[in-house]
């Protein structure tokens, strides 16, 4: 027995996985890609041991729509991938988002497009993870950039999945899914569950429950409820709408505010800014552990150099950023990505002020010295 | 209405949006009457996108209407959560055998307890009356105007080579051995397969057989059903009955449940 059971050594990959087992992951369908084939083999043999099911679906498309009919089935399903697989799971993403089905994504991101860099670091698929499926939808992505982090918000990915019935993407990369390091592992995870009818409820399966946050009830399939899970849209019974204007309209509403109205509950940014910063490095994912480092540097040489990390990219947090704007008048905004500019989009957007970008391609990360020069002297 | 559509179909579904003279009522009409004879509950649909699609949607059960070509993909992840309930697919031959294929192979390959019912109507219908993987030879559709240049599948025969455990064939002219047929595929442990033959009078008829007028049409497709093999091999000819029953081969949903 080791001296600290709780402490291990993990690739960001394993620390994923081990989240998964712990946030009571029943499902996992995968298809093997690099650099994310680590997970599927780390539920391979371990979901069996924890009364769950693995299986190795033919490509992707089968995997995400596996997920889908074991999520209906009252389990908590999971599935892992890369870029070229990720493009082919983006139907089945949509199919999730309009019937409401829980379920964690999770894209190790690799250099694109198409089969790309299969062994190399990327942040290129942000927008993909946002808006890859076609028509309008919310969705939650989750950005870790820590063996710790994968760990922790795999946990909290299947929880907001399970909150909100939809489907969460972690959006991982190479580096940090190949990273290993200290992984700490949680006493007593907080683990959420799909809030089931109440007895004699008149359960309508897509109704907003104000109870609930505006988010549904869920009953599984084979609880009596005949209920009618449809990809055309449909009123709060399931049955389909497509055809009528109002009704459709409401019904991509329903998936919209359910997010929206319970912001606050999914945010997550990790913030460090002094009162007076000048200069503010917003990064998400590996690039995180380098813009910490240059700002820390930044800090110790005098300059007023702040850092914010997005923990959660989408939605992304708007509101946050307005007031970062507003509390610091003169500060520029600084974003350094492994891609050639995308999140620095968002938060031009928010913060309605110049941002300068700070691209990086080829599949390496930026130094804690470029990010210090972007950053400027005193 | 009929007692068993009472019980069993979902009212907010109705009236079906078949067009008239399409089997797919016959089909449903059987399906209901099995179910009820094994004990409608412990059933639970899947299904892709296509007018066969939709058969399931009208039944009050739980259904999964899922995406084109995916119904069997989600019907596995649907059984394994669930080893205990029936899970029935409903799909056509273009949602099965085309943008689903691959998914058909390897459900069979498993050995999957599913029953797969895969009407085949020889064509796209919803969309208008496109070819597809089941479109005979030289037939004339919206894409294949100067006659199809690809030779058909036979889905039986596909299925059975991936490792279907049970395959069969029966027509909506038939609809008492439909019945019949489709309760054994139903009651079958492992990868169950039934095509039912079915006209598609408003896309299909005039194009394919030369006559879209449905009693023309179910007259055909009772002449065409043969069940001596020797007569298949006639142009036009289809064998029907249990074409293949392995019982005892080990289901892909068992050996997962026993290990966990």
């Amino acid at each position: 027995m080791p001296a600290h059971p709780d402490i291990l050594v993990l690739q960001g990959n394993e620390a994923c996985a081990e989240g998964a087992l712990l946030a009571e992951c029943g499902f996992f369908a995968g298809y093997p890609i690099t650099p994310a084939t680590e997970i599927a083999e780390v539920m391979a043999a371990r979901l069996p041991e924890a009364g769950g099911i693995f299986i190795q679906m033919e490509d992707e498309l089968a995997s995400v729509n596996a997920m889908i009919g074991a999520a209906w089935g009252g389990l908590k399903p999971m599935t892992a991938t890369s870029g070229p697989g990720f493009c082919l799971m983006q139907e089945g993403i949509g199919y999730a988002c309009v019937t409401q089905t829980p379920g964690v994504i999770v894209n190790v991101m690799r250099g694109g497009p198409s089969t790309g860099q299969p062994t190399l670091s990327s942040q290129q698929d942000v927008y993909q993870a946002r808006y890859g499926s076609h028509g309008d939808y919310e969705i939650i992505v989750l950005a870790p950039s820590s063996a710790q982090e994968c760990l922790d918000l795999t946990i909290r990915a299947f929880n907001l999945a399970e909150r909100f019935l939809t489907p969460v993407v972690i959006l991982m990369d190479e580096i940090v899914g190949h990273t290993r390091e200290r992984v700490e592992l949680p006493a007593l995870p907080c683990i959420v569950r799909r809030v089931t009818p109440p007895k004699n409820h008149d359960y309508k399966p897509y109704e907003p429950e104000e109870a609930n946050g505006g988010v549904p009830y869920r009953a599984d399939f084979g609880e009596g409820y005949a209920i009618l899970v449809d990809g055309q849209l449909h009123n709060v019974m399931g049955d389909r709408v497509g055809h009528l204007s109002g009704p459709s309209a409401a019904c991509v509403k329903r998936i919209h505010e359910k997010i929206q109205r319970n912001l606050r509950e999914i945010e997550d940014v990790v913030c460090n800014i002094p009162d007076d910063t000048a200069r503010i490095v917003v990064s998400y994912g590996s690039v995180s552990r380098c813009a910490q480092r240059a700002v820390k540097e930044a800090q110790a040489g005098g300059v007023r150099a702040g850092h914010v990390r997005l923990r959660t990219l989408f939605p992304f947090p708007d509101a946050f950023f307005a007031s970062l704007a507003t509390r610091f008048k003169n500060a520029a905004f600084i974003v350094p990505e492994m891609n050639t500019g995308k999140i620095c989009r968002e938060v031009q957007r928010a913060t309605l002020r110049p941002v300068r970008s700070l691209p990086k391609a080829g599949g390496e990360m930026h130094t804690p010295a470029e990010i210090l020069a972007a950053i400027g002297g005193a | 209405m009929h007692p068993l559509a009472e019980k069993y179909l979902r009212k907010s579904a109705l009236p079906t949006m078949f067009c008239p003279g399409c089997g797919n009522g016959i089909i449903l009409n059987a399906m209901v009457r099995v179910a009820d004879k094994i004990g409608a509950d412990g059933f639970s649909y899947v299904s892709g996108i296509g007018c066969s699609s939709w058969l399931p949607v009208m039944i009050k059960a739980d259904v999964l209407h899922t995406l084109h070509g995916r119904a069997v993909a989600a019907a596995t992840g649907l059984k394994l959560a669930q080893p205990g309930r029936r899970v029935v697919v409903f799909t056509g031959d273009g949602d099965c055998l085309g943008i689903g294929g691959n998914h058909l192979i390897h459900a069979a390959r498993r050995n999957i307890d599913l029953t797969v019912i895969m009407i085949n109507n020889h064509i796209y219908g919803m969309t208008g009356g496109q070819a597809s993987p089941t479109t005979p030879l030289k037939a004339v559709t919206k894409t294949t105007p100067y006659g199809s240049d690809e030779p058909p599948f036979d889905a039986c025969t596909l299925t059975t080579a991936a490792g279907a455990s049970f395959t069969a064939r029966e027509t909506s002219s038939h609809p008492r051995r439909l019945a019949k047929t489709l309760e054994r595929a139903i009651l079958h442990t492992g990868f169950s397969f039934l095509e039912v033959m079915t006209p598609c009078p408003v896309q299909a008829g005039r194009n394919i057989y030369g006559n879209g007028d449905p009693v023309f049409l179910f007259k055909e497709f009772a002449a065409r059903a043969v069940n001596n093999p020797d007569e298949s091999s006639v142009s036009g000819c289809f064998r029907t009955g249990i074409l293949h029953c392995e019982s005892g081969k080990p289901a892909y949903s068992d050996s997962k449940s026993k290990m966990s």
